[in-house]
């Protein structure tokens, strides 16, 4: 039997670059196909010619064996090829059956008028299906991530979708979460859907995933079973080299004290208390929503505090700005880097000088000259993959974009780093990079925060790890005695463990 | 033969990409060049600068705003706002160079005013800028009006005309101010902080205000900018009608923006330059002037004002792509 969905010799090129050279991929009805590669290796190229978003410059796709026409995303649609993307394409002020309906309206008979009583029977159908339920009148704009990401599946369903692709689902959800999409995806498979899966988890790979196909810098790598596959083998495909530990620990001893947390409140933030030392890695531990990120911006001056004190380096600040908190030695890398970290508009090197304007004028007015060289200097140095540093950062991928909010922070020279969700959609490679890069600052005596949903890399990275819960500190624990269950019990409330508390 | 066809086109597309508007331009002045003899001549040239000088000038502020994302539809009315008040000032016959200072202070400062009510509306009060300028330009035309009972404030010392009328060098002086306003502007966006900010502001104001950039101060002055360029260039206006009319900059605004959005700055904000802006500027002007070489009537040549700046958005969505 012909394969659902079989995709051989494609080619994109754009202005200069190759992004994809006689790529094949195929994908079988009722399977999770898992495609994986860095950032850049062409994963979302290759997503966006089968859903019809660009065209491809050669090679065929076949549906059923059959040769497809897919240009546009009308025709990719027709050929039941649905994409839930990262950033949901759902309208908030609308309800559930509208979204999932949207464009595609049941009407009255010959009327034209919708059919409210009949959109609504068969969005619950389609929710059911999923082994869900979601109130189908309700506002999207009310309802988490997870449920939205629900009724973006349940909207795919409902368009007769056999090829759903998936990219990066899991990122925004919790644990608890993250069992029911998977649950989500097997029903799906007994539907006999076939499921396009984009992770940079590997570990979710081999729970949900039935065969791979990695690409690399735009060509075909290897494809086979998941079973046939390991931990290792994957990194060694995607990466093209050997890595030889996943966390690249140096022990350091501590210095002095660097920064103090006195009875911190703000917000949702209750008397937080927190001692870090220079040289020091912090980890940040916590369920999504636990004042984690709050606590960032809080101490970066993005947000008021109530009360409370703090030091850094036994001056206390309290800074009402961003900027006041650059200038006392504080520096915040933001989650979601495209949201609040880059001006997408703007060059590498004017992305990098950024926050540190002043290193690179003279009075008012800049020096281009000086520009050039910082900005020189750090691509060199992180290694960011770009054609020149006048490229504007729209156009590169996200690990380099990664890169450019790194260097930013590395120009300012601050003196506490906090790194909110540093590797969030980010290929391993880069990954250890980055890991390497907070390593070399502790070493240079900077203190460093770092916010992760990633347990394990938390533990990796961290010399002490800190815990929150709903907005208060619940222990702080060494690196010998952090484990992933002692700070998921502490990140859930649990205050059993009250001995670790600082 | 069929790839000679995209050759060739890909040649025009990278053409059009490089100079974009520009060669608009230059077919424009080309095209009347040809129909009429007069059109190319240096006094049209400087007649041209000087009839431009006044939008071009307000255009300048009115980019600073846009690439912050921004507008503001209170140009025209602090034009004549500014008009009036400067006339009445002068007609309080203070000797001359007191007098002068006066009228380029209070001019100066109706527009800052102006600028920073609007600058402090849409930062502190989170109101649109759309909104806040569509009132300030309802209040300004209003007390422009109300402050002269309707009526022009004519019968103004002779030397005030010189600003307006005047050459020096033989060049007229709204031209050469036009000229040195945007000299100032193009070095400061692209060679000060102040430049740099203004562009983080308009491409990401979230993403700006977490990299240290004061994006409150930025906007406040941004819109004061824009409006003392409106209140000199009303101060201009003024000196070549020899009055202050009530009614004077109507629907400037509306060439101001064009003008902007002609020359590639972005109404989201982040992206555009002056350089774009005086091209813009220069291409209303010399349709104006080229239909009148050819006696086009007025209403013809709304018409066709309409379908240049149609044509010159969609080239820039060409370049875009």
């Amino acid at each position: 039997m012909a394969p659902l969905l079989q995709m051989s010799g494609i080619r994109k090129e754009y202005p200069g670059v190759v992004a994809l050279q006689d790529v094949g991929f195929e994908l079988r009805s009722g399977e999770v196909h898992c495609l994986l590669g860095e950032n850049g290796a062409g994963k979302s190229t290759l997503m966006k010619i089968l859903s019809g978003a660009i065209r491809r410059d050669a090679g065929r796709i076949m549906i059923d064996g059959v040769d497809a026409v897919v240009d546009t995303p009308a025709d990719a649609q027709r050929h039941g090829i649905g994409m839930i993307y990262q950033d949901f394409k759902l309208v908030p002020e609308l309800s559930v059956a509208e979204n999932i309906f949207l464009g595609n309206e049941p009407t009255q008979g010959r009327l034209p008028l919708i059919d409210y009583s009949l959109m609504h029977e068969r969005s619950r159908e389609v929710i059911a299906m999923l082994g869900e339920s979601i109130p189908t009148a309700a506002q999207v704009r009310g309802l988490s991530i997870a449920q939205r990401q629900i009724v973006e599946i349940a909207k795919a369903l409902s368009k007769k979708v056999r090829v759903l692709a998936m990219d990066e689902p899991t990122a925004p959800l919790t644990e608890h979460e993250m069992k029911n999409l998977f649950k989500v995806i097997r029903r799906l498979k007994e539907e006999g859907v076939g499921i396009i899966y984009i992770s940079h988890r590997l570990e979710e790979i081999f729970e949900i995933g039935d065969r791979i196909t990695v690409l690399r810098d735009g060509t075909f790598v290897h494809s086979c079973l998941v079973a046939e596959a390991d931990k290792r083998s994957l990194v060694r495909w995607m990466v093209g080299r050997e890595l030889e530990q996943e966390y690249p620990k140096i022990p350091l001893d501590r210095g002095g004290e660097l920064l103090r947390i006195e009875h911190l409140n703000a917000g949702m933030l209750k008397d937080i208390n927190l001692t870090l030392y220079q040289g020091e890695i912090l980890g940040l531990a916590g369920l999504v929503g636990a004042g984690r990120t709050e606590l960032a911006r809080v101490l970066f001056g993005a947000d008021p505090r109530e009360s409370g004190r703090v030091t850094l380096g036994g001056k206390e600040i309290a800074p009402r700005s961003p900027r006041e908190a650059i200038d006392a030695g504080i520096g915040l890398l933001t989650e979601d880097r495209n949201a609040y970290g880059l001006i997408m508009q703007m060059s590498v090197r004017e992305n990098i000088t950024l926050s540190n304007l002043k290193e690179v004028a003279s009075g008012p007015f800049l020096s281009r000259s000086a520009e050039s060289a910082v900005a020189e200097r750090f691509t060199s140095e992180l290694r960011i993959k770009t054609p020149g540093i006048e490229q504007q950062v729209e156009h590169l991928s996200g690990g380099n974009r990664q890169k450019v909010v790194l260097a930013r922070w590395l120009f300012t020279k601050s003196s506490l780093l906090i790194f909110d969700e540093p590797t969030a959609g980010i290929d391993v490679g880069v990954k250890f990079e980055i890991y390497q890069l907070i390593n070399r600052l502790a070493q240079e005596g900077v203190g460093v925060i770092v916010i992760s949903s990633d347990l394990p890399e938390l533990l990796g990275v961290s010399d002490r790890v800190a815990v929150m819960c709903e907005g208060r500190l619940t222990g702080i624990l060494s690196r010998q005695e952090a484990t992933q269950e002692r700070v998921m019990l502490l990140a859930s409330g649990e205050t059993a463990l009250e001995g670790f508390r600082g | 033969m069929a790839e000679s066809v995209t050759r060739s086109s890909k040649t025009f597309k990278a053409l059009v990409g490089e100079f974009g508007i520009a060669i608009v331009l230059a077919a424009e002045i080309g095209l009347f060049a040809l129909l009429s003899p007069y059109f190319f001549t240096a006094e049209n040239i400087l007649n041209i600068s000087l009839q431009t000088s006044i939008i071009a000038i307000i255009a300048v502020g009115m980019t600073f705003v846009i690439l912050t994302a921004g507008i503001d539809l209170s140009v025209g009315a602090i034009v004549a706002f500014t008009g009036v008040i400067v006339t009445t000032v002068l007609k309080m016959n203070a000797p001359y160079p007191v007098a002068l200072l006066c009228v380029v202070l209070s001019g100066l400062a109706i527009g800052a005013f102006s600028g920073a009510l609007a600058g402090t509306f849409v930062t502190k009060l989170k109101i649109t800028p759309f909104i806040v300028t569509l009132a300030l330009m309802t209040i300004w035309r209003g007390a422009a009006y109300m402050f002269t009972d309707g009526r022009p404030v004519w019968g103004l010392p002779d030397a005030f005309s010189l600003l307006g009328s005047g050459r020096l060098f033989g060049v007229p002086v709204p031209t050469i101010c036009m000229v040195i306003v945007y000299v100032a502007a193009y070095v400061v966006l692209d060679r000060t902080r102040f430049g740099r900010h203004v562009y983080a502001v308009g491409g990401n104001p979230e993403a700006a205000r977490l990299s240290g950039v004061p994006t409150d101060r930025v906007v406040l002055k941004v819109y004061m900018l824009c409006g003392m360029l409106a209140s000199f260039s009303g101060i201009l206006l003024a000196s070549r009608m020899n009055s202050g009319q009530p009614n004077a900059g109507q629907m400037y605004e509306l060439d101001v923006i064009a003008a902007v959005v002609v020359g590639g700055t972005s109404l989201f904000g982040g992206r555009g330059s002056v350089v774009g802006t005086f091209i813009g500027a220069m291409l209303i002007g010399v349709l104006r002037n080229g239909l009148n070489l050819m006696n086009v009537s007025s209403y013809v040549q709304m018409i066709l004002l309409g379908v240049v700046i149609l044509s010159a958005v969609l080239l820039d969505r060409l370049r875009g792509r």
